[in-house]
């Protein structure tokens, strides 16, 4: 089972937890099986259930193509998410420059239950660009200047999309 | 929820690309469910035992911890396999992944060259290998054999013809040798 205790996302090059010595890598299908739901989750808040399933094969790749490289075999799931998220990005990156008015589909409802998930559901009836800065900010907590980066924008627009996404929702929930 | 074709589509893609150590599935057969294993190289495992959680640790151990369940690397096996149950088949024409040194190696290359419908005596494939002493020897590389079927292991008995053993079990090998029909004349009694 996926492991929930795992707290922010650490970066490609995690530097918690390190272990000396041997250590031995498990299979890639029982990761993959432990894992593929919540990547999907992930990818659906950020890029919409339409986009996910391609940003999803991507994911796997990635992290096949990195796998028998790591240097240590701990939270593994963080390490899978991190792909996740790069490869929105990247995605909401190139969507930008390709196509600037593709509004991704609202994101579906999951049964997990954090917080953050009903963050992104509510999010998912903002506008695309609205939403993916609140999701970015809140959910995975990035600051602005990365956000503006991932979404062609600048970091005060990306600011002001999040503010105006949270004011929508506070509208909306009042 | 992952639907099974986007599943089914992530497996593809990954053996496409090259990017696993080793690709597994199970095929249904005639002596029961088969896991098959390949490598980018060729098919390096048939096993008559399923276990795919125990497949995973064996094939992460051997070939690199890319292992991932995915049916297309091993179509060719599967298609050669079920023209072989099915009696159309005698030779198989596979790339394989077969990793024996020495004596083990010389052994294998003699397996490979044993013909459908025939048999030949443990002490017989020593002698072949290059050492007619080393029937034991033979008999242990027969029961470590990853590729069963393909390496006949199947087609070495006893002098007397008796069937002595098999990793599948003595009915498979009775089945086997049967489908070949080449069961020695002293079992079929």
């Amino acid at each position: 089972m996926a492991q929930r205790d795992s707290g922010p996302e650490p970066g490609m090059d995690s530097s918690k937890g390190h272990r000396m010595g041997a250590m031995t890598l498990p299979p890639f299908e029982r990761l993959y099986l432990a894992h593929r739901e919540d990547v999907h989750a992930s990818l659906r808040r950020l890029l919409g259930r339409e986009r996910a399933d391609d940003a999803f094969q991507e994911t796997f790749l990635r992290a096949l193509r990195a796998y028998d490289r790591l240097a240590h075999a701990d939270n593994l799931r963080a390490w899978l998410l991190a792909i996740a998220r790069n490869v929105a990005l990247d995605e909401l990156r190139r969507a930008q420059t390709v196509d600037s008015a593709a509004a991704p589909e609202p994101v579906a409802r999951t049964e997990e239950p954090a917080g953050y998930e009903q963050l992104a559901e509510l999010a998912g009836q903002l506008p695309a660009k609205e939403r993916a800065a609140v999701v970015l900010r809140y959910a995975y907590d990035l600051d602005y200047d990365t956000i503006g980066a991932a979404l062609g924008s600048s970091g005060e627009a990306a600011r002001q999309a999040a503010s105006s996404g949270v004011r929508r929702l506070r509208k909306e929930l009042s | 929820m992952i639907s099974d074709a986007l599943d089914a589509r992530l497996r593809a893609a990954a053996a496409a690309e090259g990017l696993l150590d080793a690709a597994f599935d199970v095929m249904d057969s005639p002596i029961g469910p088969l896991l098959l294993a390949a490598t980018p190289q060729g098919l390096c495992q048939i096993n008559f035992r399923p276990d795919p959680e125990e497949a995973l640790e064996r094939l992460a151990r051997l070939y690199g911890p890319r292992v991932l369940r995915s049916s297309e690397p091993l179509r060719g096996a599967q298609r050669e396999l079920d023209a072989y149950f099915e009696g159309k088949r005698r030779a198989f024409d596979l790339p394989l992944d077969v990793r024996g040194s020495g004596f083990t190696g010389r052994v294998l290359v003699e397996l490979g060259r044993v013909p459908y419908g025939e048999v030949v005596s443990y002490g017989e494939l020593a002698r072949r290998a290059g050492n007619p002493k080393a029937a034991r020897a033979v008999g242990m590389t027969m029961n470590r054999n990853v590729l069963p079927i393909v390496l006949p292991c199947h087609r070495v008995v006893g002098a007397n013809g008796s069937l002595v053993g098999y990793a599948g079990g003595l009915d498979t090998k009775r089945f086997l040798l049967e489908l070949e029909g080449s069961l020695p004349q002293s079992i079929k009694l």
